[in-house]
């Protein structure tokens, strides 16, 4: 009868008689979605997707091509050409998989370890380099640290340091999507770390109380710096959490490139249709950079300062909190790389001949842009004051004049020639 | 003959109109104007909004325009910030700008610098409003002034108005904005009735952001104030008058960008400065205004150092007769203007 039913206006549930408190469950947590096993073999035919052979070699190269030019800016960063950069080794799976199960114009608001997103869309080596290096192509106007990408023509919002405040803005952009009535989706990566924001908890509530079509997108790759998952939290991980906000979700195994396609193209289709949020937990793991070859150093000031071994980001020497061991298993035994190449191989798609070849005209690729991204100039000293408002206030148009003026007269003793006019 | 008669149109008449209902209408006329418009934020719509500055609103505007969110500054600044990427114009209410602390990462290091980070390819057309500073009784989590705060950073525009004029204008103007402007009111002047002209009253009333309005003319003492400060100020020039001192008071408006040039005129005529505000001296508007004036030509004319009168170095009391002490009052403005005349 009614009046035996709880009444609260903050819950909808039955009255329990038997004081039990719920388990957490962390042993028997939600299960890991996959389509292929670890040497690439699908395990059900009916989950895999059955992309074309042209989709398929563009997932297999944006992932080679995106670890080749990590390795090279990884480099030229320990050589003190560039300040800072972060790879993204062991995680290109989950930028691939789900970059194409993205329409075009679906918009990306990443956290820092998505650069493979923007590679799949189509943003030219040019311009990844011409960012790290800060130089007079960068659309960035050499504003921000390396890594930090933005392309407004490609749907990938700038990318923003402090952890996790790109979540709440995602489910705004989302609802501002909405209620334009566009078929659009945002699309919000962050790492398992950033999860424990309290920027996330606030973005994934608002996702489901203004009901956005929102996908969530939640990289778990062990590690947050030194931190690793089992002092970042005690629940089951980021996927748990999101029935308890109303999310719809799932977790995937990362480094399968067709079940981070399959869950990524469900949950974008129905965040839009149902103007409803998804969260996905993408498991998968943070790869150290390899060892550098004999190179004499040209700096080595700067390799006393960080280790040659890491890493979070060029900042951090992983090797202090994670065994060899553990790091070749994840290397050789369960990479996407390898494991799409299996797949493809088998059907016959890829042979040994055409990994050589493409390794080698990837790596040339990489090395020309870099180079050419080398030789630029930096961008001209002018554009210090420009877009701190969209329109330039009168101070700092006289302090621009200023700047000029001085430059006339004492220009000679500046590098100007390291700058563009 | 049959007289004509025909509907005289007279102008309207000045009427009274206190900072709550300006504020009113100021949203209720950019949100019938602009339908990216909308207001989110704690209690704005059911409730009528904390203050009831978002009176009627809901009820005109519905849900997609008003929207009342849960209890996260930091979530529904960054929804804000995140709409104001795409298309939309959010005004996003604090229910006092104590809490926004508590998202101060999404208003500096997203809404301010997303422009120049993006290297202008994202505007972030957003505007942050809500009661700033002193209120009555309500103790030293509620009571603080962010106007030094946000007038620090490049990035934000900062205005804080004064009248009901004030309040529309500047509301108006923050709203039409495409940069990130912070609108710091006054909970204590919300009910105070202003003679609001009929010029103020048409629905294309702007402020300019930017420029500071001289409410008094004088020739002795500047006085320079923001917010509620600037009444006290006028009480304050009353008083100096019966004793023949004539002091020009300066309404400010906009705390970033600043209106020094307004100062330096002011300045060049009286010799005399005295800047009033009721938040903590270090670090505040007024230190900004003395150094300003030091770095241009109306130091030249100083007849005597600039003096500050500004809230008490202390957290806010509770105790009504502390927290009184603790504000700039008349008496202390008068104090100030006969210390720097050495009268």
């Amino acid at each position: 009868s009614p009046e035996e039913r709880p009444q609260f206006p903050g819950a909808s549930a039955e009255f329990a008689e038997r004081l039990e408190f719920i388990q957490p469950n962390v042993l028997a947590g939600i299960p890991v979605y996959r389509v292929m096993d670890r040497q690439g073999q699908v395990l059900r035919p009916s989950e895999d997707p059955q992309l074309p052979k042209e989709q398929v070699l563009k997932l297999y190269k944006t992932m080679t091509l995106l670890n080749t030019m990590d390795r090279i800016l990884y480099e030229s960063q320990r050589q003190g050409r560039i300040s800072f950069y972060m790879t993204n080794y062991g995680e290109e799976g989950t930028h691939v998989g789900s970059a194409a199960a993205l329409d075009a114009s679906d918009l990306v608001f990443g956290q820092y370890r998505e650069a493979g997103v923007l590679l799949y869309r189509g943003y030219p080596l040019e311009l990844f380099m011409a960012q790290c290096y800060g130089n007079a192509s960068d659309p960035g106007k050499g504003r921000q640290m390396p890594v930090h990408y933005g392309c407004p023509e490609r749907h990938f919002v700038t990318i923003s340091s402090p952890l996790a405040t790109q979540i709440p803005q995602a489910v705004g952009a989302a609802y501002a999507i909405k209620r334009a009535d566009a078929n659009r989706a945002v699309v919000c990566y962050f790492g398992e770390g950033a999860a424990s924001e309290g920027d996330a908890h606030a973005g994934f509530n608002f996702a489901a109380t203004l009901e956005c079509p929102i996908v969530f997108f939640c990289r778990n790759n062990g590690y947050a710096i030194s931190t690793p998952t089992s002092e970042q939290y005690r629940g089951d991980g980021i996927a748990a959490r999101g029935p308890g906000y109303g999310l719809l979700s799932i977790r995937v195994d990362g480094n399968d490139v067709f079940a981070v396609y399959n869950a990524t193209r469900e949950a974008r289709r129905r965040a839009v249709a149902e103007n409803q949020p998804f969260l996905i937990e993408a498991m998968t793991y943070r790869i150290p950079p390899p060892p550098p070859q004999k190179k004499k150093n040209r700096f080595p000031w700067f390799s006393a300062r960080f280790s040659l071994i890491g890493h979070h980001s060029t900042s951090d020497d992983s090797s202090a909190y994670r065994s060899v061991d553990e790091v070749n298993y994840w290397d050789k035994q369960d990479h996407p790389i390898s494991r799409l190449r299996h797949y493809m191989a088998r059907r016959g798609w890829w042979d040994e001949e055409e990994e050589k070849g493409w390794r080698k005209s990837s790596r040339k690729m990489v090395l020309e842009a870099f180079e050419r991204a080398e030789r630029e100039p930096k961008p001209p000293p002018r554009l210090l004051f420009s877009d701190v408002y969209l329109e330039m206030p009168p101070r700092l148009r006289r302090q621009r004049a200023e700047l000029e003026r001085h430059l006339e007269t004492y220009g000679e003793h500046y590098p100007l020639q390291q700058f563009q006019k | 003959l049959q007289q004509r008669r025909g509907l005289r149109l007279s102008a309207p008449a000045a009427i009274q109109v206190t900072v709550r209902d300006a504020l009113n209408q100021a949203l209720d006329e950019e949100l019938e104007r602009d339908e990216r418009v909308f207001l989110l934020g704690e209690e704005v719509a059911q409730y009528d909004g904390a203050y009831k500055i978002s009176r009627g609103l809901w009820k005109k505007y519905g849900d997609k325009r008003v929207i009342d969110t849960p209890i996260s500054e930091m979530g529904f600044a960054g929804i804000a910030v995140g709409a104001a990427m795409v298309w939309l114009r959010p005004v996003c209410e604090f229910m006092t700008f104590n809490f926004s602390m508590q998202a101060i990462d999404q208003v500096i290091n997203s809404a301010a610098k997303t422009c120049y980070m993006s290297a202008g390819s994202i505007a972030v057309p957003i505007v942050f409003r809500g009661p700033n500073g002193a209120s009555a009784g309500v103790a030293a989590q509620h009571s603080q002034c962010f106007a030094a705060w946000y007038g620090h950073c490049p990035g934000l525009k900062v205005v804080s108005p004064w009248s009901a004029e004030d309040a529309k204008g500047l509301l108006k103007a923050s709203i039409r904005d495409d940069n990130p402007v912070v609108v710091l009111e006054s909970e204590l002047l919300y009910g105070v009735p202003f003679e609001m002209s009929e010029q103020a009253q048409s629905k294309e009333f702007v402020i300019p952001i930017g420029k500071a309005k001289i409410e008094r003319q004088g020739t002795h003492v500047t006085l320079v104030a923001h917010s509620r400060p600037v009444g006290h100020c006028m009480e304050a020039a009353a008083v100096l008058s019966k004793e023949g001192v004539e002091c020009e008071v300066i309404n400010l408006r906009t705390i970033r960008p600043m209106d020094i040039e307004t100062v330096e005129a002011s300045v060049v005529k009286t010799n005399h400065l005295v800047t009033v505000e009721g938040g903590w001296p270090q670090f505040g508007v007024g230190a900004e205004i003395c150094a300003r004036i030091m770095e241009g030509p109306a130091f030249n004319y100083l007849d005597a150092p600039a003096v500050r009168v500004t809230g008490a170095d202390v957290p806010m009391p509770y105790a009504k007769i502390l927290e009184d002490n603790c504000i700039p009052q008349v008496k202390d403005i008068v104090f100030a203007v006969k210390k720097a005349l050495n009268i």
